[in-house]
């Protein structure tokens, strides 16, 4: 099986110029892969750079030295070196990412901030729509709410809404940043729900939780980030 | 997926080549190369003097480059030299395929006649002359950039600062160009009218698949509407890459003092 994400060797640190040009060691030597259908989960203690990972994989982060392939249209690029155009197009149709936070834009309501990645990739607006609204349903957002913009909502009703929009795309790769930190039970078995379904559907993904049940759950494999600690 | 592939083969836009542009001993400009594709939107950020708004009158013509050359492909397919086009069809390139928005609406706009005239003469500059047709797609772009069709038989003057920026952008725009230069277009306007017309702006040009080369001093503004950034200080381009990438993970120390000294909303 190819994998669709393969990690070879990856180094991060900063350099803060304003302070005097410290390093600040963030991870070395990050090697590990996820093949479709997988789930794998960073574990580690905060600060260990569970997040930086993931900020590279995504190209939101840049690698000082390593190699991270991605499969993208059934082809191996390596983000590390891809140019920005290149990265745009891969988080257009392969890897998605879920933050922690919910970036909304001023007045666009719920329903289109779900919708937005389909009909980026050129779905028609009320097929978006009505697949936003399925989602929103399951994640248990009251239909009244789904014409208003997010910003105003309370910090799980936004994090329901991410997680849609998260979600809403058929990309092979899924990227999760603490996708249930601030929902209930009930929701929080909704998201266990729907990362099983993107399994069935063969999507790689890498994800951080904190919740050790949900860990359980969702969990193919582990991989441990405190081996990739930068010697500082 | 057919327009997928499509943006990721085609051609670029507009190529720059080595610009410089130096008056006397002074280097305002120097060096800078890189490549703009359709649908793409690339900021140049930088403090003031750095030689964004030099750039932005290289790359549109308006000023003669003193080495390096901006290449254009035209709505036939075939690229050329800016520097070799005539007064002309230069012209013609600003008021078909071009947009430029600038920071004080009154420097884009007629501001003594009406704000339908104001979107119509574009059309009659590219040859439209049937009246109805060119009120009626003037009244649709006023409705596109949110001002009230009650309002299109009064000149801009009589209009707010926001509204007088969204009926520049109407204005640019209704001849369906394939890229704008936007020179600080938020610039001189209240914070709450900001948000409104960069969304408005961010909607526009997805849907209308424009290239945008935008200058701003707003690394805000930058992370909302481009792809891309280009920082540009003493008049180089000192780092370049995706725009979250630039604003989250800054390597250069310009860079990472103006992302640094950005105040948290």
């Amino acid at each position: 099986m190819t994998a669709m994400i393969d990690i070879t060797d990856a180094n991060k640190s900063f350099t803060m110029h304003l302070q005097g040009g410290i390093e600040l060691p963030v991870v070395s030597g990050v090697t590990f892969h996820v093949n479709p259908g997988e789930c794998v989960v960073l574990s580690g203690p905060s600060g260990a750079g569970k997040s930086s990972i993931l900020k590279m994989i995504f190209g939101n982060y840049r690698c000082d030295s390593g190699r991270i392939g991605i499969r993208h249209r059934g082809e191996v690029i390596d983000l590390a070196t891809a140019e920005p155009r290149q990265v745009l197009n891969i988080r257009r149709a392969t890897i998605g990412y879920v933050s922690q936070f919910l970036r909304a834009v001023p007045r666009v309501a719920t329903i289109d901030v779900v919708a937005e990645p389909l009909i980026v990739n050129g779905l028609a607006r009320a097929e978006a729509q009505a697949r936003a609204g399925e989602l929103l349903h399951r994640l248990n957002i009251p239909e009244r709410l789904w014409q208003l913009p997010p910003a105003t909502f309370s910090g799980g009703e936004q994090q329901r809404v991410n997680i849609a929009r998260g979600f809403i795309s058929d990309l092979p790769i899924l990227l999760l940043d603490e996708p249930t930190a601030s929902l209930d039970a009930a929701n929080r078995a909704v998201v266990v729900e729907l990362v099983a379904e993107k399994k069935r559907h063969g999507v790689a993904m890498v994800a951080i939780v904190h919740d050790d049940e949900i860990r359980h759950q969702i969990a193919d494999r582990i991989v441990d980030v405190t081996s990739f600690a930068a010697a500082a | 997926m057919a327009d997928q592939d499509m943006l990721e083969n085609d051609e670029p836009l507009l190529v720059a080549e080595s610009l410089s542009k130096s008056y006397g001993r002074i280097a305002a400009c120097r060096d800078v190369s890189f490549s703009l594709y359709p649908g793409e939107v690339l900021a140049i950020v930088g403090e003031s003097g750095s030689g964004k708004s030099t750039l932005l009158q290289l790359l549109s013509g308006q000023l003669a480059a003193s080495g390096g050359q901006v290449s254009y492909r035209m709505r036939d397919g075939v690229a050329r030299d800016l520097a070799t086009l005539g007064e002309a069809e230069r012209r013609f390139l600003f008021r078909t395929d071009w947009g430029f928005v600038h920071q004080d609406p009154a420097q884009g706009l007629r501001m003594a006649v009406s704000a339908g005239a104001n979107v119509g003469e574009r059309l009659m500059a590219v040859g439209w002359n049937h009246y109805g047709r060119i009120r009626d797609t003037a009244s649709d772009w006023l409705t596109r950039v949110e001002i009230d069709i009650a309002r299109i038989d009064d000149a801009p003057r009589t209009y707010s600062g926001g509204m007088r920026q969204r009926l520049q952008i109407a204005r640019n725009l209704v001849t369906e160009p394939r890229l704008v230069f936007m020179d600080e277009p938020t610039g001189g306007l209240d914070v709450s009218v900001q948000a409104r017309l960069l969304d408005l702006v961010r909607s526009l040009v997805a849907e209308l698949h424009l290239a945008v080369i935008i200058v701003t001093h707003d690394l805000a503004v930058a992370r909302l509407l481009s792809h891309r950034v280009m920082v540009m200080k003493g008049g180089r381009v000192i780092e370049t890459g995706l725009t979250d990438q630039v604003l989250d993970d800054p390597r250069e120390p310009y860079t990472q003092l103006l992302v640094s000294s950005i105040l948290p909303p």
